[in-house]
């Protein structure tokens, strides 16, 4: 190991490095750290030594934190079981006896059966895939399509910002409900691209101001100067130097809008235009079990109950990711 | 000549009308020479610099006339990608907050490796040994284990010194420092004032050395430009006009620096503020706070006259200030 140096410009923490047992000394080299905080900094909370950036710092937060901790386990559970979801259901959901309908719970039959004496239970699980497959394409579309739109237009400003603003002031104007009945009433497909093409096409505006006003934040900042004054180019500096610090916010609000996307699916299900039977969803389950609630209110609950759990499993992570990455609330 | 910029005009255009930065600047630096920059807030010092190095906001800013040779190339006549490639390799910059300038993202051995990378097409692996000499070169202590450190792991004099590696990675010929040592403490301002002197030394370069604080200038640099409301008003070389200002407004600049022999008299201070750039005042821009304006200074613009080989002054009375001490 190479011997250190004096510190010529180190205050304070020299003498605390020093004070360390040598082992402990070693060790602190070996990670490549600093020597150079002075306590009592904003840095100095954390534990000595390890170089942090906003990503680690935010995970070291997040670790802690319980509700990312019960949010991220529903998340996983729900991840798993729309992958396999025989893991846990072992009967097929398209599998119904009419003899059956709308029976109460029993045993092999947890939640009982439906309005057309399905299994509650192994729809409730299959719905999930549905429900995940939904939030999650439609968020990553929304944020690729947002993300990159918006990011042009705060980079760049001018005559493309002014376009793209006005285009995102349309879409607001746009009721989402009305404008699901009226597109997605058209498409015969019962798959869920429809709606997962209609959620992208309606929420990248969101995704595209927040990308904006983020980007046009992390442009004034005098290292995105100094690369230019250094020989980076437009595409270097808004991928290594602009988009990393300016990610963060959209992070956040699209984990909060995958919650939402979720819902708005059940909802579309719900009024018949998002998806039809014979695909499997909550929205669906829920809309057929509105009518028997007075009799057989299990058809209802466990379904609504379901998409209740995940929305809100998707809007603590988002708030527990809020918090991790933006540094004032800390 | 390295640098010359001949005549350079450049405005931004406000809400509240054109605001006129920079009105007809000539200056130019050798290669080995520093050429200090100074003057208050607003002087357009700064974005004299912006012109030259090609990274001025525009809009609002506009390049209204003037040229910029560059060994020998108008700088102003290149494409942008020329431009491009001469920032970082031909010149380069230091700015006056080193954490600020630094992306708090990376790593600091990933922004000086850049250099290389970007320009010079090298691995990251490469990259990175060359960013280890390059600390080692600026003298930052344990270089190896601190290459993976961020920024904000540094202390303000030790940022400043990674802003300078950077600047010299590709051993540029000109460099332009825009105070760089405004925001350190002051002992350790002179390291890295020492610092910088010692590289442009070794390298040859020539040096633009902005900065408002006159301490600072004294020991580092050739020769002096003072500018006042987008212009230059005097040029000497830098022990001269210590001796003896040819414009009142350096006058007024030297007397208001604190001195040890004046102790427990009060402090002088060059009289009213910096004029709007919205409407500078005809004639000499200075008129309004100079102690010796006449009626001439009103109406007439001064040129830059020659006060001797290597001076020049734009003050109409400039013998009358040379002589009153």
């Amino acid at each position: 190991m190479p011997e250190q140096k004096p510190w010529d410009e180190t205050t304070g923490s020299g003498a605390i490095s020093g004070a360390g047992a040598g082992g402990a000394m070693d060790l602190a080299v070996d990670e490549g750290t600093t020597l150079e905080k002075t306590p009592g900094g904003p840095e100095g909370t954390g534990p000595a030594g390890k170089p942090r950036s906003l990503w680690s710092d935010a995970w070291r937060d997040l670790r802690r934190n319980p509700v990312f901790i019960v949010s991220g386990l529903i998340i996983l559970f729900l991840v798993v079981i729309s992958i396999w979801p025989s893991l846990i259901a072992d009967q097929d959901p398209l599998n119904c006896d009419l003899a059956k309908a709308q029976e109460g719970s029993r045993p092999g039959h947890p939640f009982g059966f439906d309005g057309q004496g399905c299994d509650v239970y192994t729809r409730t699980v299959y719905g999930a895939r549905t429900s995940v497959a939904v939030g999650v394409l439609s968020t990553l579309g929304v944020s690729l399509l947002g993300g990159v739109l918006g990011g042009l237009a705060g980079f760049f400003g001018g005559g493309w910002d002014a376009v793209l603003s006005r285009i995102t002031d349309i879409f607001f104007g746009i009721p989402v409900v009305l404008g699901g009945l009226v597109f997605l009433s058209v498409v015969a497909s019962s798959t869920v691209w429809p709606v997962i093409g209609f959620i992208v096409l309606l929420g990248w505006p969101q995704i595209a101001r927040i990308a904006r006003g983020s980007v046009i934040t992390v442009k004034q900042n005098d290292y995105v100067q100094a690369a230019r004054a250094l020989g980076a180019s437009n595409s270097r500096m808004m991928l290594r130097h602009i988009a990393p610090n300016a990610i963060a916010p959209v992070i956040v609000v699209a984990t909060i809008a995958l919650g939402t996307f979720i819902s708005l699916e059940a909802t579309l299900s719900y009024l018949g235009v998002g998806l039809k039977p014979p695909a499997v969803s909550w929205g669906i389950d829920i809309s057929a079990a509105s009518q028997y609630v007075r009799n057989a209110p299990h058809m209802l609950l466990w379904p609504a109950g379901a998409l209740a759990v995940t929305v809100l499993a998707f809007i603590m992570l988002g708030d527990a990711v809020r918090d991790a990455l933006d540094p004032k609330l800390r | 000549m390295l640098l010359e910029v001949r005549d350079l005009h450049v405005e931004f255009h406000t809400r509240d009308g054109v605001a006129k930065a920079v009105n007809g600047v000539n200056y130019s630096v050798a290669e080995g020479e520093t050429l200090a920059v100074l003057g208050e807030s607003g002087s357009g010092k700064s974005v004299t610099a912006q012109a030259i190095m090609g990274i001025l906001d525009m809009p609002p800013g506009k390049i209204r006339g003037g040229e910029i040779f560059f060994r020998d190339r108008d700088l102003l006549k290149l494409k942008p990608e020329e431009r491009r490639r001469i920032r970082g390799q031909e010149m380069a910059m230091i700015f006056q907050d080193a954490l600020s300038s630094l992306n708090p993202v990376l790593s600091v051995g990933q922004q000086l490796g850049e250099m290389f990378v970007v320009h010079r097409g090298m691995s990251r692996g490469d990259a990175k040994v060359k960013a280890i000499e390059l600390m080692d070169r600026v003298r930052i202590p344990a270089a190896r284990q601190r290459v993976g450190d961020f920024p904000h792991q540094f202390s303000g004099g030790m940022r400043q010194r990674i802003m300078i590696a950077m600047a010299m990675a590709l051993e540029p010929s000109l460099i332009i420092a825009d105070e760089p040592t405004t925001a350190l403490d002051v002992t350790v301002q002179a390291q890295v004032m020492d610092l910088l002197a010692e590289l442009q030394r070794e390298l040859n370069m020539g040096l633009i050395l902005i900065t408002h604080d006159l301490g600072v200038v004294a020991d580092v640099a050739d020769r002096i430009a003072v500018m006042y409301a987008g212009r230059i008003v005097e040029t000497s070389p830098v022990h001269e006009i210590y001796k003896a200002p040819a414009h009142p407004y350096t006058k007024g600049l030297l007397r208001s620096i604190p001195r040890l022999d004046q102790k427990g008299q009060e402090l002088y201070a060059v009289k009213g503020l910096p004029p709007n750039l919205l409407h500078i005042p005809p004639g000499c821009a200075f008129h309004p706070r100079c102690p010796m304006a006449q009626a001439v200074c009103r109406t007439d613009v001064p040129p830059l006259y020659t006060v001797d080989e290597e001076r020049r002054s734009a003050c109409h009375f400039w013998k009358e200030t040379l002589d009153e001490r």
